[in-house]
């Protein structure tokens, strides 16, 4: 029983990292149906901005840390993903706006490619190590053991989800979101001024993904240019199981994926670990491939 | 016009094939006849990636060998100039790295690598190419299995393994463990298997078996799993960069019993990584970096002037490696493959910073020392030391080594002055 809840415990910490990466595949889905390959990367460099700002910080003062300085170097790490998200609209995809949809899904890869190798040429190949930027206790909860930093990726996400939420269904901005999603086309007819909707929304996408790459830098504090692979590709798994498109299904399919994870890696079975994400997607495409949440629509022919 | 440029490539192109250097049997036949150039030896390690530090460490006692192997005139009035690839820490790479290194660079001997995955990858195409290959600190038993051009200058790890079971039941008197493995790791599941044969023969209980892939973050899952076992001990055969994170998530997850691992937790970045989490864990190593013995003190001192830093065990077994091989240049008197590989697999003991080189006839060292360190206060503490000249050998049953060391590294001294038996050194 006490397996059980850790696992379920570390599983929710591990998903929820996985969620908020998800948003971002799922936002740009819904609004391009472009799926933005080089998202892994944008969680790498926030991942890597973190850890730069970090160490700086703790060399202006020594053997302090604070929820203050994680604040901080968040949202450095924000707007610089922010700014890049928008600069990967603005240079790769918005040119090919009206150009067959394979061309944009190849960019993608070729962005993605570009930001992992230049990672490799500018903060080198090696594994760097994430400065501890909050002092971390060990919480014992009646035999689940969990550390501040759980319940700080837990927190922060939960948060960044709310708002997320908030700004797509209660503002005027997300309203326009939702009817660029809707119909790029008449969106534009009614004055909806559709590339500013589209570049912010990057810039949300890749906001989130800065977020989820310092938490995961908190919680597992070996980064490298490559990092975003993984976790980047078992997002946009997540976000196919919930439902490519739909917000709350990223979060879904986000938890699941990690929980799914931290069981298995928990079992005799834990060679297959990385391997079961791709299971479900399979699984999910085979009898479900509008998702857990998504609607299904017959392609007109 | 277009039909001249492509006439004058196809001259240019054939011309670059027929000047082709020749290959490696015959640059050693052209230095017998008294050429007198550069020894090309080659060298592939992990400067990159996963496990830099190996490599890079490897590199840096090869190089400092080198220096001083020309520094006093070279092997046989020739010097010898390195050639180093970068695998990044990869078993496809290492194989590229190492075609490159005799197919174009004809590399006369090759030295590499840390990791067996790669030393795996590499030996056959050293093997089918007749250059003699020497690993400095591969210790999967297969890699020297490949084929007679390859040697190696460091034990195995079925000794490995049963001298950390060894100490972990009869010195520690612990009785359950659990391992975690790394199945992408050659290293780690050949040493996992043998520290459970021996473990288990001790009469101790194996209470939990689970696996990660090397670069994994997360090892809650399988370190939960682990935990409702209620080992006394945890053992982790993996490399440094790993073990960091998975002591610091066990101690996360209110776990406090020590690891315990192997040669491949040997790095500087090791307890950079892992810090505190690591106190109290225990690794069997090559050398002692603190030893007392001459023969470490003094290439302790040579690389620290050197590097600024404290020389590992990789470093130590790239210096030896290297030397060794200079020496069986010299003794050979040529780079010729079949020839040179003779003279390296006649090696006797030879005197080397890791203990005293004496070459079985399974290619692998006879009677080499090993180390039980423990981690106290971000430090390597030497808490038992195994050394089977003074018992049974470990590598072979040539029973040839019979220099008595008896408790810290005393085998440097011995070292000429041991009775020379040494038998079946031809193959």
């Amino acid at each position: 029983m006490q397996t059980l809840l850790q696992n379920l415990l570390n599983g929710i910490a591990a998903g929820s990292i996985y969620a908020l990466i998800a948003l971002g595949y799922t936002m740009v889905y819904g609004i391009l149906k472009l799926i933005n390959f080089a998202h892994g990367d944008i969680f790498m460099i926030g991942s890597f901005v973190g850890y730069y700002a970090g160490r700086k910080l703790a060399q202006n003062n020594p053997g302090e840390h604070s929820l203050a300085y994680a604040a901080i170097v968040m949202l450095l790490a924000m707007l610089i993903c922010g700014f890049l998200g928008y600069l990967n609209e603005r240079i790769a995809y918005r040119p090919l706006r009206n150009a067959p949809r394979i061309a944009s899904l190849i960019t993608a890869i070729g962005v993605s490619f570009f930001l992992e190798y230049g990672g490799q040429f500018f903060f080198g190949p090696d594994p760097k190590f994430f400065p501890t930027l909050v002092e971390k206790h060990v919480i014992n909860l009646g035999g689940v053991v969990t550390t501040n930093y759980q319940l700080i990726v837990l927190g922060v996400a939960i948060v960044f989800m709310a708002l997320l939420q908030y700004i797509v269904y209660g503002t005027k901005f997300g309203r326009a979101m939702r009817a660029v999603s809707y119909n790029f086309e008449t969106a534009s007819l009614m004055g909806i001024p559709t590339d500013r909707v589209i570049s912010t929304t990057f810039v949300i996408g890749s906001m989130l993904a800065a977020v989820a790459g310092i938490l995961y830098g908190l919680s597992y504090p070996k980064i490298d240019p490559l990092m975003g692979i993984m976790p980047g590709l078992k997002a946009f798994v997540a976000a196919v199981l919930g439902g490519i498109g739909n917000v709350p299904g990223a979060v879904v399919g986000g938890l699941i994926i990690g929980i799914v994870e931290s069981f298995v890696g928990g079992s005799q079975f834990s060679n297959y670990r990385d391997a079961i994400a791709f299971v479900i997607l399979i699984v999910i495409l085979l009898f479900r491939p509008s998702g857990l949440f998504g609607k299904y629509q017959p392609e007109k022919v | 016009m277009k039909k001249t440029w492509l006439v004058l490539s196809t001259a240019l192109l054939s011309l670059l094939l027929i000047g082709c250097p020749p290959k490696t049997g015959e640059t050693g036949a052209a230095a017998a006849g008294g050429e007198g150039g550069e020894i090309v030896v080659g060298e592939y390690g992990s400067m990159t990636g996963g496990q830099a530090t190996f490599g890079v460490s490897t590199h840096n006692g090869i190089m400092l060998a080198v220096d001083e192997i020309n520094a006093g005139g070279g092997v046989n009035g020739r010097k010898i100039r390195v050639i180093t690839e970068d695998d990044q820490s990869k078993a496809e790479e290492a194989a590229n790295a190492v075609t490159k290194l005799i197919s174009q660079n004809n590399v006369v001997a090759v030295l590499g690598e840390v990791a067996s995955s790669n030393s795996l990858a590499a030996a056959p195409i050293c093997q089918s190419n007749k250059v003699p290959m020497i690993t400095p600190s591969s210790t999967n038993p297969r890699v020297t299995e490949v084929g007679d051009y390859i040697f190696r200058m460091c034990f195995i790890d079925p000794y490995q393994g049963e001298a950390m079971a060894n100490y972990l039941t009869k010195k520690v008197g612990m009785k359950k463990a659990a391992i975690l493995i790394d199945v992408k790791s050659d290293y780690s599941t050949g040493l996992a298997s043998f520290f459970e044969r021996t473990f288990t023969a001790n009469g101790g209980q194996i209470v939990g078996k689970q696996s990660y892939a090397q670069g994994d973050s997360d090892f809650r899952s399988q370190l939960t799993a682990i935990k409702a076992g209620n080992p006394d001990v945890i053992f982790v055969p993996g490399y440094y960069n790993d073990i960091g994170q998975i002591a610091i998530q066990a101690r996360d997850l209110g776990m406090q019993q020590p690891l315990a691992g192997g040669d491949g937790w040997e790095s500087p970045k090791l307890i950079e990584i892992g810090g505190k989490a690591l106190e109290g864990c225990f690794y069997s190593n090559h050398y002692h970096v603190d030893d007392p013995a001459p023969a470490v003190r003094e290439f302790v001192q040579k690389y620290e002037e050197r590097f600024g830093a404290k020389p590992d065990s990789l470093a130590a077994l790239g210096y030896d490696s290297t030397r060794v091989l200079a020496d069986a240049i010299k003794r050979a008197g040529t780079t010729d493959g079949p020839k040179l590989r003779d003279a390296i697999a006649q090696t006797q003991n030879f005197s080397g910073v890791t203990g005293s080189v004496t070459l079985g006839p399974d290619r692998n060292p006879i009677g080499k020392k090993l180390v039980v360190l423990e981690i106290r206060n971000g430090n390597t503490v030497l808490k038992d030391v195994v050394d089977p000249s003074a018992g049974s050998a470990p590598a072979a049953t040539d029973t040839s080594a019979t220099n008595a060391g008896t408790t810290t590294s005393t085998d440097t001294s011995a070292t000429g002055t041991a009775p020379n038996t040494g038998t079946a050194r031809t193959q």
